[in-house]
């Protein structure tokens, strides 16, 4: 896949969307030892219930890393400056994420060509759990 | 409620040094698949040293090196009432496999919504690798549900 360029990349275009599959119990595991978050809420359903949830529930982080995997699929990584997200919802176990994003604005500074790109990760429901941003230079 | 003496508080630092294998471990736990994350060759041709870090892996640091719990410890926030509200990252230099990178944090601010109901902490980190090269800004907004 070619990496886009500043010029022939516009406001309005859209990343191509990151389909995930739907989340389960192995994924949070692996994660909570990859990631180092340890937290039993993610991994220990005696431990969610008795914090008052019905079941463990998806790490923000794991959350964050898939919208990244959708920015690095688009431009290599080197070429990413900022990235921002928001926690908006929680993602449930069976979820089925998609994460998408759009080209926002472009901007030159310092004689750098770089453009803004609004994230958005959501379930099968259109339920929005992160909203993010990131900014990457373009060639 | 939280006390508002710790805006300031310095965090003790964080010693990461980033190693292929947990590099590996963590693409495979986010379903990363691009050969970039897991073969130095490709890593290689792509133009890094080594496996680069993905986009948010340095929030790992204080993770594996209890910062972050002695933080909540600290704080009176019980691991059951936490949530993360937002996170950013501002990224100078690559990280690679081979690289050692140092965290060090500062509670920047901490404020309430809904009556209290929501309790809010801001943290700001600087990542600097082991040539003391500022890598990578984070910044981390933890929520406490009361």
């Amino acid at each position: 896949m070619t990496s886009p360029c500043f010029e022939t990349v516009a406001v309005g275009d859209e990343l191509p969307a990151l389909h995930l599959q739907a989340v389960n119990r192995t994924t949070l595991a692996l994660f909570a030892g990859a990631s180092g978050d340890h937290n039993p809420i993610h991994i220990d359903i005696d431990f969610a219930r008795k914090a008052g949830m019905v079941d463990v529930f998806a790490h923000g982080m794991l959350g964050m890393a898939w919208v990244g995997r959708l920015v690095t699929n688009w431009v290599p990584q080197g070429r990413l400056r900022r990235f921002d997200a928001r926690f908006q919802g929680i993602t449930h176990i069976g979820n089925t994420i998609r994460c998408t994003g759009r080209v926002v604005e472009k901007l030159q500074r310092d004689g750098e060509n770089f453009v803004r790109i609004e994230l958005r990760s959501a379930n099968q429901f259109g339920q929005i759990k992160i909203a993010g941003e990131a900014i990457v230079a373009l060639p | 409620m939280i006390d508002r003496k710790w805006i300031g508080h310095q965090l003790p630092p964080a010693v990461l040094p980033i190693e292929r294998t947990r590099l590996r471990f963590f693409a495979k736990a986010i379903g990363e698949t691009d050969p970039v994350y897991h073969d130095v060759a490709a890593a290689n041709a792509a133009g890094y040293p080594d496996l680069p870090a993905p986009p948010t892996f340095l929030f790992a640091a204080e993770l594996d090196a209890g910062v972050t719990d002695k933080l909540l410890e600290d704080l009176g926030i019980p691991l059951a009432n936490l949530l993360h509200g937002e996170q950013s990252f501002t990224y100078h230099r690559p990280v690679c496999a081979g690289d050692t990178v140092t965290v060090r944090s500062a509670i920047t601010d901490i404020y309430d919504k809904k009556n209290g109901a929501l309790e809010f902490v801001v943290k700001a980190s600087r990542v600097t690798n082991q040539n003391e090269i500022l890598v990578a800004e984070l910044s981390t907004t933890i929520v406490y549900r009361h």
